[in-house]
């Protein structure tokens, strides 16, 4: 191997080239190098296009587009910060709703049930994660708002009605719907990445708690559970990412209203959801550029929300960490 | 692994110290076993993988268990203090005493209290060296950080590795080297106080240097507990080992002190495993 290198070394030039080129490792890694290259482009291009096009936008509306509510096509104003809110409270229901239910879901797949019923079970779950958004949007509108609007939202209201985010009458379309929906949309994500994850922690460290007097449930609580906490926060990050750019199933159940509400049971709107509707009748350019500007602000919330999971998992990891 | 480079290895060993077994053997006797299985047998599904195994532990002596790999003597320590039963599908047939109460009629946290475990790789938990230590102890209760504190250092002095940590017990355990993770890992399972300590191969990663000591180690810590050792170096079991058992397909061939069962043992299958003719 090193004599191997060093000869080829001196011949380095056009001969040698051609030689590791029919040789196949030149050609593996120009090909690769291609294709790695091809999506930061695809990044690139990406920013790149939302930025232009948003130029008018940017301009007459500045900083004041991403704290200002109105949003008036006609009268030619428009601020983002309803869809802004929008997108977070409805990922953020989705979040709360969605990392208790799977993060147990795991364990009890991965720790407790027996090896064919996990696997039954899991091959479900993805299948899950195969159905199209439109068909969840269906759902949602046929059994979860009706259901939603005549039975939750009242019982919440009289149950919890002293809190903000359950007031106001039960329309059934709202924050509340869509937060539901994504939450059944990413479970499958959260699910199948944190089984995989608890599946990877070595058994010996399950047997090391166990053989100290932990019960089953200290073990995998305070030792299984930390020790696959990268590929758990992991799969809780890629579940929001979804969330907040899902689009169709929102826009069937959010309310399409562009107006900042407390109360979960109320109408509002997301990102995502404004640019499907709107997008084929936004004739004015002002209104245009608007709604592409609304593109970037998606994606620059999606790329700090990243950010910020990256910076959580070097925080958390630093002491005491497998990963160091 | 041959047991030719192992001898040597042993030559001039810094820790050598008066470990007599001449003699030991009467007085050795005499003492109450500390556990005792009695007609063991163990099933991997419908696999038999212990045949009538009955062997006592005497207190406060180490018994070595050796034999070639996949002759059962790790699966016969794992029944020891019940941890086999985390794999699925594994039963057990006959007795095991510890203090002449059946283990299989004590709950299992009360019994892994007791009868201590190190495994063959060293598993620190991705904690802290003082938080490994106290693992144990915090689930069984200790809550006060005096007392927690206390017990750290108590067990990480019993396990030979206060001086080397006492600095940095807030540090990741994972930043020590492979024999000081080792001898946390005994720490950790010292720091509730083992009737029994069971040790899987503890050495089998381990240079000559760090094996030297837990060596010594183990036999420090004799006078407070009852050690089971499996190894398949048998110039460990040699050293350490006031008696031994040898295993060879899932059935006990022979047990008795070390002395004799490495210089006159009674079975041909024995003699053979011990001069290396085979495993």
């Amino acid at each position: 191997m090193v004599t191997a290198t060093q000869s080829l070394r001196p011949q380095a030039g056009a001969g040698a080239f051609w030689r590791r080129l029919v040789n196949g490792d030149e050609v593996a890694r120009l090909v690769t190098l291609a294709f790695a290259s091809t999506v930061l482009l695809i990044v690139a291009v990406l920013v790149f296009e939302l930025f232009r096009g948003s130029a008018v936008a940017r301009h007459r509306f500045g900083w004041a587009f991403f704290v200002t509510q109105n949003w008036d096509p006609v009268a030619e104003q428009f601020g983002a910060l309803p869809f802004i809110y929008g997108t977070v409270v409805t990922s953020a229901v989705a979040l709360l709703i969605a990392v208790p239910l799977s993060l147990g879901a795991a364990v009890f797949l991965a720790e407790l049930a027996p090896q064919r019923i996990s696997d039954a079970c899991t091959f479900l779950i993805e299948l899950l994660a195969a159905v199209p958004s439109v068909i969840y949007g269906l759902m949602a509108i046929f059994t979860l708002v009706p259901l939603l609007r005549d039975y939750v939202q009242p019982f919440l209201g009289k149950t919890l009605g002293f809190l903000p985010f359950f007031q106001g009458p039960s329309f059934g379309a709202g924050y509340l719907a869509a937060g539901l929906i994504l939450a059944v949309m990413i479970c499958p994500f959260i699910i199948s990445i944190s089984r995989e994850a608890l599946f990877g922690v070595p058994r010996e460290q399950r047997e090391a708690a166990l053989a100290l007097g932990a019960t089953q449930w200290e073990s995998t609580w305070q030792v299984v559970i930390p020790h696959a906490r990268l590929g758990i926060i992991g799969s809780v990050f890629l579940a929001l990412a979804r969330a907040l750019g899902e689009t169709i199933a929102v826009t069937m159940v959010i309310g399409n209203d562009p107006s900042i509400r407390a109360s979960l049971f109320a109408p509002g709107y997301t990102i995502a959801a404004v640019l499907a509707n709107e997008f084929t009748e936004a004739t004015g350019e002002l209104y245009l550029d608007s709604l592409v500007e609304l593109g970037l602000v998606l994606f620059l919330l999606t790329m700090v929300i990243n950010a910020l999971a990256q910076l959580l998992v070097v925080l958390t990891s630093r002491r005491g960490s497998a990963h160091p | 692994m041959s047991s030719s480079s192992d001898s040597e290895l042993t030559v001039g060993k810094p820790h050598e110290r008066p470990r007599s077994h001449a003699g030991a053997g009467v007085r050795l006797a005499a003492a109450p076993p500390k556990m005792r299985s009695v007609n063991l047998n163990f099933y991997y599904g419908a696999f038999q993988a212990l045949h009538d195994i009955s062997l006592d532990f005497h207190t406060n002596r180490i018994t070595a268990l050796i034999g070639p790999s996949g002759c059962g003597k790790s699966t016969f320590l794992r029944t020891l203090n019940r941890i086999h039963e985390t794999v699925r599908h594994t039963r057990v047939e006959g007795r095991i005493l510890l203090d002449s109460e059946d283990i299989f009629q004590v709950e299992t946290t009360t019994l892994r209290r007791r009868i201590g475990m190190v495994f063959q790789k060293s598993n620190p938990f991705p904690k802290s060296i003082a938080d490994n230590v106290a693992y144990g102890p915090r689930v069984n209760g200790v809550r006060r950080k005096t007392d927690v504190e206390e017990v750290v250092e108590r067990s990480l002095r019993r396990a030979a590795l206060w001086e080397e940590v006492k600095d940095k017990l807030r540090e990741s355990a994972y930043a020590l080297s492979g024999g000081q993770q080792q001898r946390l890992c005994i720490a950790r399972a010292l720091a509730v106080d083992p009737e029994v300590l069971l040790l899987d191969e503890p050495c089998s990663a381990l240079d000559p240097i760090a094996t030297a000591k837990i060596e010594d180690l183990l036999f420090d810590l004799k006078d407070q507990c009852t050690i089971v050792i499996v190894t398949h170096n048998m110039q460990q079991a040699a050293r350490v080992a006031d008696y031994t058992g040898f295993f060879l397909l899932g059935r006990l061939v022979e047990f008795n002190t070390t002395e004799v069962i490495f210089k006159t043992p009674a079975r041909k299958e024995t003699e053979d495993y011990i001069t290396g003719r085979f495993g």
